[in-house]
C-alpha cells in the first residue's frame, strides 16, 4: 500500500542574514495533484548579494514536479543575477538540474487571432480569385496532358486511370442506383399526391421523367461523386503532398498533372456521362414502382407516356451536363489538395472543402446550365 | 584526387527562408565532380533545407546555385525538369510513392523517361533493389516496409536513372549496423564505378569519415557555414573548438567551458 502523501510546500526563509533558504518540504508528485509554482516576486524580496540555497530537509517523495519547481526558481535567480544552490538536494536530481540549461531561447509568441473584418474579407476574396486561377491552370495542364496523351505523348499510365476508372464507375453504380432510385420514388409520390386530384394520374411519367433526365440524375450523380470520388481524390492528393511523393514526383520532372491529377479526372470524365445515363434509368423505375403501386395505370402505358414525354434533346443535355460536373469536381479537388499543407488534419480539412465545394459548385452549375437552356429553348 | 576535379555544383551567397523565417544565409560552398560531399550540422540546422534548395524544390531568396556552371534557378522550368532528372534523390523521409509497389517505384522513372520495354524495365529493377539488399521485398507496397527497407527502397528509386548526380538525406538513418557499412562500400562503388557526384547529408560519423571527402558544417545559431573541409579534417584540425567537438561526439558546453 502506497503511504497517505503529504502536501508539497516551500517558503522562503531569510532569518540568516546575507543566505537566503528556499525550504522544502512534503511529497513534490506531479501526478498527484497540482503543485505549488515559483512566483517571480519571491526572488524580488531576496535581498541583492545574498546566497541562495534550499532545505530539503522534509523532503519526501519526488518527481519531475520538484525539478520543475527548482528549475523555475533557479532561472529566476539567474535572470535577477543571483545564483541557487542546489547541492542539498538529492544527488539524482542534482543530475537532472545540471542537464537543464539556464537560459531558454527566444520563444515564438503565440498568435493571436485578430478581429480585422476588412482585412479578412480582403484576404478570402483575394484567396478565392487566386483558388479560381489556379483551378483553371490546373485544367489547362490537365486538358494539354489529355491531349498530348491522346497522340501519345503524354505520360499517362494505363494502370493508373484503369483503376481510377474502377473506382469511380462500377464500385459507384450500388449508391448512385440506390439515390436515383429513391428520388424518382419522390418525384412519383409527390406527383401522384396532386395530379390525382386532377384525374390527371398518367402525368406523373412526364413529371418523373422529365425531372429526371432533365435535373435530378445529373445533380444528383454529380453530389454522390463529390462526396465519394472528389473528396477521395483531395485526401489521397493531400496525403502524398504530407509525405514528399509530390516532390518526389516534382525533383525527375514528372508533371503533377500528368501523373496524378489526369488520371483521376479522365477517370470521373469518362464514367460521370454513363453513371448520369444509369442513373436515368433507375429514376424513373422508381417513378415507375411507385407509380404502378399507387395510381390507376398499367405499365404499358406509364412506358408510353414516359417515350412520348422526353425528347432525346434531353438526354444530350443531361449528358454535357455531367460532363462539366466532373470536370468541376475532379479538378477542383485534385486542385484542393494539391493546395493542402501537410499535417493529418489539412488532409481532412481537404477533403471536406472539396466535398463541400463540390456540391455547392455543382448546384450553382446546374443554375447556370437551367438559364442557358433556357435562353437556347431546350 | 577531389581536389584537381572540376566543380560541378556551385553555391553562392544562397540565403534560404520559409516565409519570414530564414533558416541560412550567406552559404557558398563548392561540390567538385566526383567526390563524395558532406552536408553535416546539428538537428534543424537547415541541411535538409539547402538540400531542397539544390534540387530544386525551393528557390533561394538570394544567391545562386550552378550545375556545371550553369545557373539552376535562372533557367526555364523545362531545363530545370532535364537537370533535375540527372540527379538521383534520396529524401530523409524516403518519400516512396505510396499507391505503387517498391518494384513500381523504382519502374516509375524507367517508365517515364526511357523507351524499354516491361521486360527490361523489370531486369533493372532487380538489378537495383539487389544492390541495396531488398530483393525480398520487390512486391511489396511502401506501407508493408520497415523504416530501414523504405529507406533502402528509396535508394533504389535515387539510382533508377543512373544519376550523375546523387542526393542523399540520412541515407544510414535506421539501419543496423552492418547494412549501412555495406550501404557506405555502395556509395563509394557508385561513385568509383559510374562516376557518380554524392551529396550526403549524416549524422554517421564512422560513416561520413570512412566515405565523404569534402563537406560543409552548417550551425544553427548563426545560420550560415562556419566550417568546410572533410570530415576527419573538421575533426582534427577544424579551428572551431564547437565543430570539433561534434566530430568527436563531446559536449559541446563542456569543450567551451
Ligand atoms: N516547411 C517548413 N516550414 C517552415 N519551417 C520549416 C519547414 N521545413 C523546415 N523548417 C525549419 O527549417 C529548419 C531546418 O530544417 P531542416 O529540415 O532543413 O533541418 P535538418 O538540418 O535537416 O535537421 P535534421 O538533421 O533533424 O533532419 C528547422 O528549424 C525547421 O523548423
Ligand atoms: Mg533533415
Amino acid at each position: 500500500m502506497p503511504h497517505e502523501r503529504s502536501r508539497p510546500e516551500w517558503q522562503l526563509d531569510s532569518r540568516v542574514s546575507g543566505h537566503c533558504q528556499i525550504v522544502i518540504a512534503g511529497d513534490w508528485i506531479a501526478r498527484s495533484g497540482p503543485l505549488p509554482a515559483f512566483p517571480q516576486s519571491a526572488i524580488a524580496s531576496v535581498p541583492a548579494g545574498e546566497s541562495l540555497g534550499i532545505d530539503a530537509g522534509g523532503l519526501g517523495d519526488w518527481d519531475s514536479g520538484l525539478i520543475a519547481f527548482v528549475w523555475d526558481a533557479r532561472r529566476m535567480a539567474a535572470s535577477s543575477g543571483l545564483s541557487l544552490d542546489v547541492s542539498a538536494l538529492p544527488a539524482a536530481a542534482g543530475r537532472l538540474l545540471a542537464l537543464l540549461p539556464d537560459v531558454v531561447g527566444p520563444q515564438a509568441p503565440p498568435r493571436r487571432p485578430e478581429f480585422r473584418p476588412l482585412r479578412w474579407v480582403g484576404g478570402a476574396a483575394l484567396g478565392s480569385l487566386g483558388a479560381i486561377g489556379g483551378a483553371t491552370a490546373l485544367l489547362f495542364a490537365t486538358v494539354g496532358g489529355a491531349a498530348r496523351a491522346g497522340v501519345g505523348r503524354a505520360r499517362l499510365r494505363r494502370a493508373d486511370l484503369f483503376d481510377n476508372i474502377r473506382d469511380a464507375g462500377p464500385q459507384a453504380l450500388v449508391i448512385v442506383g440506390v439515390v436515383n432510385f429513391l428520388v424518382g420514388a419522390i418525384l412519383a409520390f409527390v406527383g401522384a399526391v396532386q395530379l390525382r386530384k386532377f384525374a390527371a394520374d398518367m402525368y406523373v411519367a412526364n413529371l418523373v421523367g422529365l425531372a429526371v433526365v432533365r435535373e435530378m440524375a445529373a445533380v444528383m450523380t454529380a453530389i454522390v461523386m463529390a462526396g465519394r470520388t472528389g473528396g477521395a481524390y483531395a485526401a489521397r492528393i493531400a496525403t502524398m503532398e504530407g509525405n514528399e511523393e509530390i516532390d518526389a514526383l516534382t525533383v525527375i520532372g514528372i508533371p503533377v498533372s500528368d501523373y496524378v491529377v489526369l488520371p483521376a479526372v479522365l477517370a470521373l470524365v469518362l464514367t460521370m456521362p454513363f453513371l448520369y445515363l444509369f442513373g436515368c434509368l433507375v429514376g424513373m423505375l422508381g417513378g415507375f414502382a411507385v407509380s404502378i403501386g399507387m395510381l390507376n395505370i398499367t405499365g404499358a402505358g406509364y412506358l408510353t407516356q414516359t417515350l412520348d414525354a422526353i425528347a432525346f434533346s434531353q438526354f444530350v443535355f443531361g449528358f454535357l451536363k455531367s460532363i462539366a460536373f466532373a470536370l468541376l469536381i475532379g479538378v477542383a479537388s485534385c486542385r484542393i489538395g494539391l493546395q493542402a499543407g501537410r499535417s493529418a488534419a489539412d488532409v481532412g480539412q481537404a477533403a471536406t472543402r472539396a466535398v463541400v465545394l463540390g456540391i455547392v459548385g455543382v448546384i450553382a452549375m446546374d443554375a447556370i446550365f437551367a438559364v442557358f437552356a433556357d435562353v437556347a429553348g431546350i | 584526387m577531389a581536389d584537381a576535379a572540376p566543380v560541378l555544383l556551385s553555391v553562392r551567397g544562397v540565403t534560404l527562408a520559409f516565409g519570414a523565417k530564414i533558416i541560412l544565409h550567406d552559404l557558398s560552398f563548392d561540390v567538385r565532380r566526383g567526390s563524395i560531399f558532406a552536408i553535416m550540422g546539428g538537428s534543424g540546422c537547415g541541411k535538409s533545407t539547402v538540400l531542397r534548395a539544390m534540387i530544386g524544390l525551393l528557390r533561394p531568396r538570394a544567391g545562386t546555385i550552378a550545375v556545371d556552371g550553369e545557373d539552376f534557378w535562372s533557367a526555364a522550368p523545362s531545363r530545370r525538369a532535364e537537370l533535375g532528372r540527372g540527379c538521383g534523390v534520396l529524401f530523409q523521409s524516403a518519400a516512396l510513392w505510396s499507391g505503387l509497389s517498391v518494384a513500381g517505384n523504382v519502374a516509375l522513372p524507367l517508365q517515364m523517361f526511357t523507351s524499354l520495354d516491361a521486360v527490361a524495365i523489370r531486369r533493372l529493377v532487380v538489378l537495383k533493389l539487389a544492390l541495396v539488399e531488398l530483393s525480398e521485398a520487390i512486391d511489396l507496397a511502401p506501407a508493408e516496409l520497415s523504416g530501414g527497407m523504405r529507406k533502402r527502397a528509396g535508394l533504389a528509386r535515387a539510382l533508377a536513372l543512373d544519376p550523375a548526380i546523387l542526393f542523399l538525406d540520412e541515407p544510414s538513418a535506421g539501419l543496423d549496423p552492418i547494412i549501412s557499412r555495406r550501404l557506405d562500400d555502395l556509395i563509394l562503388n557508385l561513385r568509383d564505378g559510374l562516376g557518380a557526384t554524392i551529396v550526403l547529408v549524416s549524422h554517421e560519423l564512422a560513416s561520413l569519415f570512412a566515405i565523404a571527402d569534402d563537406g560543409v558544417f552548417l550551425d544553427a545559431d548563426s545560420r550560415t557555414a562556419i566550417a568546410h573541409g572533410a570530415p576527419a579534417a573538421l575533426r582534427d584540425s577544424c579551428a572551431d573548438p564547437q565543430v570539433r567537438a561534434f566530430m568527436r561526439r563531446e559536449r559541446p558546453d563542456v569543450v567551451r567551458s
